[in-house]
């Protein structure tokens, strides 16, 4: 049986991986390799990486902490941030990412998943996106789409971008709710179970991680095939294997031998 | 000297990574000559079959893969290099491929509850105790392997593992000799991927 990922979270700043609530506040919190060994050592299924100033600084991601973090780990991981065009998502591919997350980029040009997917398949094009509850008569779903940590609002109905984003290519779908962000107090299992029942690709459920029965929720009532984690592990309150065998006990399909 | 083949079908960074993982000797290479001259075949591969067909003509290496799979050297399939072993594929309106191993490739049926492609680690079941594959070491069986794909293979007589999504069956690894072949990422799959590498290594 496929089993339900659990995928660590790291937002890297100048180097170091770092922690905010609701993209501000942000604190130290380790080297990105280091946290990738250990975490893949540790269980973690997958890893995604999110270049998180580079947007802002205008600069492309940085390349060396991808190439260092593929020569370090056998397990996959995506990288976000920083990707402004086809070519900048190769030279991360070529680094040893498996996948690139793409979110205000497809945002303001949504070819770019048709293209990355034609150029390097659909398994390698994540679309990330960051909903917010709204009452936008725009979206009808009552998720507005998001775009640059929250700062813009787009009045794109976040469900009918997760449909589009798939038919034009994104193999996969990370929703990152804004309201639950960095709260750790469960995900936001509405906006996750609408996306997870109107795309035919995997969903990714994104924010809100604080206890592992959050993980166990958001699998068995939101259909997401894969969560993030992030606070909820960087800070050792609780540890993959402990979210694992909670998820394992509760009934959910997860791989408990690494 | 390993000889993981570059016919333009997707990233090879990671193979050649948890090849240097291991200490082996590896060179990605597009030169028949290369390729038929070294010891052992890696022949990786994502996107689709009928591109990867495609680009093994007009790369000339078509006739080279295919000897190189029947030559009784290590060879390795992974993916995409596994698919395009079998006789044909469904894939963009059906396309003839190696013919290496029997059997066809097809599209995972639309099932309710079941996302197509297949992303994650799903079980392999290590069957056929009549080849000398051995399963990997481990408390869990049967063990997980990190999978990625639109379309499965069915099962034929080679296959040695199978997995289950979408209501199938199918092909997760099949070994012919020193043929080997997998739907699963060893390169991504953790320890148990490496050790399964190794294995080969030693074949």
């Amino acid at each position: 049986m496929l089993t339900k990922r659990v995928i660590p979270c790291l937002d890297v700043r100048k180097g170091r991986v770092t922690k905010g609530v609701k993209f501000k506040n942000n604190i130290d919190l380790g080297d990105p390799v280091e946290m990738a060994v250990a975490y893949s050592d540790g269980g973690a299924d997958e890893l995604v990486f999110y270049d998180i100033t580079a947007s802002a600084e205008r600069r492309p991601i940085d390349i060396g902490m991808v190439e260092s973090v593929a020569k370090a780990i056998r397990i996959p991981f995506a990288v976000g941030g920083g990707i402004s065009s086809v070519a900048d998502m190769e030279r991360v591919i070529l680094a040893g990412a498996e996948k690139i997350s793409v979110n205000s980029l497809a945002v303001r040009n949504p070819q770019v998943i048709a293209e990355g997917a034609k150029a390097f398949g659909a398994q390698c094009v994540v679309l990330g996106m960051d909903p917010v509850k709204s009452d936008n008569p725009k979206c009808p779903s009552g998720y507005e789409i998001t775009t640059r940590g929250f700062r813009e609002f787009t009045g794109m109905d976040a469900v009918e971008w997760a449909k589009r984003a798939a038919d034009l290519g994104a193999g996969e779908i990370v929703v990152n709710s804004v309201d639950a962000d960095g709260t750790r107090a469960g995900f936001e299992l509405t906006i996750t179970r609408l996306i997870a029942e109107a795309v035919g690709v995997p969903v990714v459920a994104s924010g809100g991680a604080g206890k592992p029965e959050h993980l166990v929720t958001v699998f068995r009532e939101a259909g997401a095939d894969a969560a993030i984690v992030a606070g909820m592990i960087h800070t050792g309150d609780c540890t993959i294997e402990r979210i694992k065998r909670e998820m394992s006990a509760a009934g959910v399909p997860t791989r408990m031998s690494w | 000297m390993t000889a993981i083949i570059d016919y333009k079908a997707g990233n090879l960074t990671s193979v050649k990574l948890a090849f240097a993982a291991l200490g082996a000797e590896a060179a990605v290479t597009r030169d028949p000559e290369a390729i038929r001259s070294a010891d052992r075949i890696v022949f990786p591969g994502v996107g689709a079959a009928k591109s990867a067909m495609e680009n093994l003509r007009a790369l000339g290496l078509t006739d080279v893969v295919r000897e190189a799979a029947v030559s009784g050297r290590p060879f390795l399939g992974i993916c995409l290099g596994m698919q395009i072993l079998f006789e044909r594929s469904e894939e963009d309106g059906g396309v003839e491929t190696l013919g290496v191993i029997p059997g066809r490739v097809r599209r995972f049926p639309d099932v309710p509850g079941f996302k197509v492609p297949e992303i994650g680690w799903n079980q392999v079941s290590f069957q056929l105790p009549a080849t000398n594959h051995q399963p990997p070491a481990t408390n869990h069986q049967p063990p997980e392997f990190y999978f990625v794909h639109s379309y499965y293979a069915e099962i034929c007589p080679y296959t040695c593992g199978t997995t289950e999504y979408a209501g199938v069956e199918f092909t997760a690894m099949v070994k012919k000799g020193n043929l080997w072949a997998c739907q699963f990422h060893p390169e991504k799959s953790g320890r148990l991927g490496l050790d399964l590498l190794r294995r080969w290594l030693s074949c």
